[in-house]
């Protein structure tokens, strides 16, 4: 059966949830201790989301420098399939394993309620059995979610379909800017409404909601299972055919 | 070897939103305090070094800066030697 790995750092508290989306996507569930340094056959990771090691510094910066991370890298390097989802986010972002940065919430609170955001694209590993587009709806909890990166970042990402997911409102318009009439639907005040990025191979994505966290109906929502079911699938394919290739960014 | 001691000093980069400096400026009405503006909150680390001088302390200072306290795509930081080797 495929395997799919769960970082778990100290401070991880969405490990569980992820490992049981896993499974229930029909794969075998894999904890990965953030002391150790290989990654046990799993031919997908998940960066869970928590407060690994305290969010001490900056959020997700110490786990970077983690024995599992370096390994994570180095699989994402090879082409191996990573999601980081929200502190998993942040910790890839700091990594550089994806483009830009994580900051405070525009608003300064921690937020922890549902967001709808919708894929930006249904052609990736990511997302290609999350379709058709419309709003999914799954909780953050996150202080640190406003996504930043300079302007040619952004142009740049638009321009390589690398914005993978953004915040959208009930009718699927995308959500408006921080401070503009109707931001709510943009809870964090991130950049161009970017809820989720995409790494220029494709191979590497993170967002700030919790589609693990929405993938059963008994949890209130499971429009987030189709994200979990994809990288399952994307995985057990890559697995069965490793000269598969990717698919990559839009060129 | 000798001891140096450091502070890292790490604030948002010019342009930075920085919504904590933003919430700072906003409270100062509140102080009756006018004439404040540009206000932005970053953090200081202090640190000491065994090296064998201060060029080889200072670079060790400079590492720490750029690959672990500050974030380069958002932060700048600037190395500052501190006068007592303090504990």
């Amino acid at each position: 059966m495929t395997r799919i790995g769960v970082v778990v750092f100290p401070g991880s508290n969405c490990d569980r949830d992820t490992l049981r989306g896993i499974e229930l996507a029909g794969a075998e569930a894999v904890a990965l201790w953030h002391e150790q340094t290989t990654l046990d056959g799993c031919a997908a990771i998940i960066v869970p989301g928590g407060f690994a090691y305290g969010d001490y510094l900056r959020a997700g910066v110490i786990a970077r420098f983690s024995p599992v991370m370096r390994s994570v890298a180095a699989f994402a390097a090879e082409g191996g399939l990573v999601l980081g989802i929200c502190n998993g986010f942040q910790v890839i972002a700091e990594a550089g394993l994806v483009p830009g940065a994580l900051l405070r919430n525009r608003g300064l609170r921690f937020l922890g309620r549902d967001v709808r955001i919708a894929a930006e694209r249904l052609d990736t590993p990511f997302t290609h059995l999350a379709g058709p587009r419309r709003p999914l709806r799954m909780p953050i909890a996150h202080g640190e979610g406003c996504y930043f990166a300079d302007d040619a970042t952004l142009d740049a990402l638009e321009r390589d379909g690398q914005v993978l997911f953004r915040y959208v409102d009930a009718a699927g318009a995308r959500a408006r800017e921080f401070g503009e009439p109707g931001d709510d639907a943009n809870p964090n005040g991130s950049l161009r409404a970017v809820a989720g990025v995409l790494n220029a191979a494709g191979n590497v994505a993170g967002l700030m909601p919790h589609p693990e966290r929405a993938s059963e109906a008994v949890l209130g929502s499971d429009d987030g299972f189709g994200i979990v079911r994809s990288l399952v699938e994307s995985a057990r394919a890559a697995e069965h055919d490793r000269a598969r290739p990717l698919v990559g960014a839009a060129s | 070897m000798s001891v140096f001691r450091f502070a890292v000093n790490v604030l948002p980069k010019r342009g930075i939103l920085d919504p904590q400096g933003k919430a700072v400026e906003g409270s100062l009405g509140h102080l009756g305090i006018e004439g404040v503006s540009a206000v932005r909150v970053g953090r200081r680390v202090e640190l000491t070094v065994d090296a064998a001088d201060e060029a080889a302390a200072r670079a060790v200072a400079e590492r720490l800066a750029a690959e672990l306290l500050a974030n380069p795509l958002i932060e700048a930081h600037a190395v500052e030697r501190l006068a007592e080797a303090e504990g």
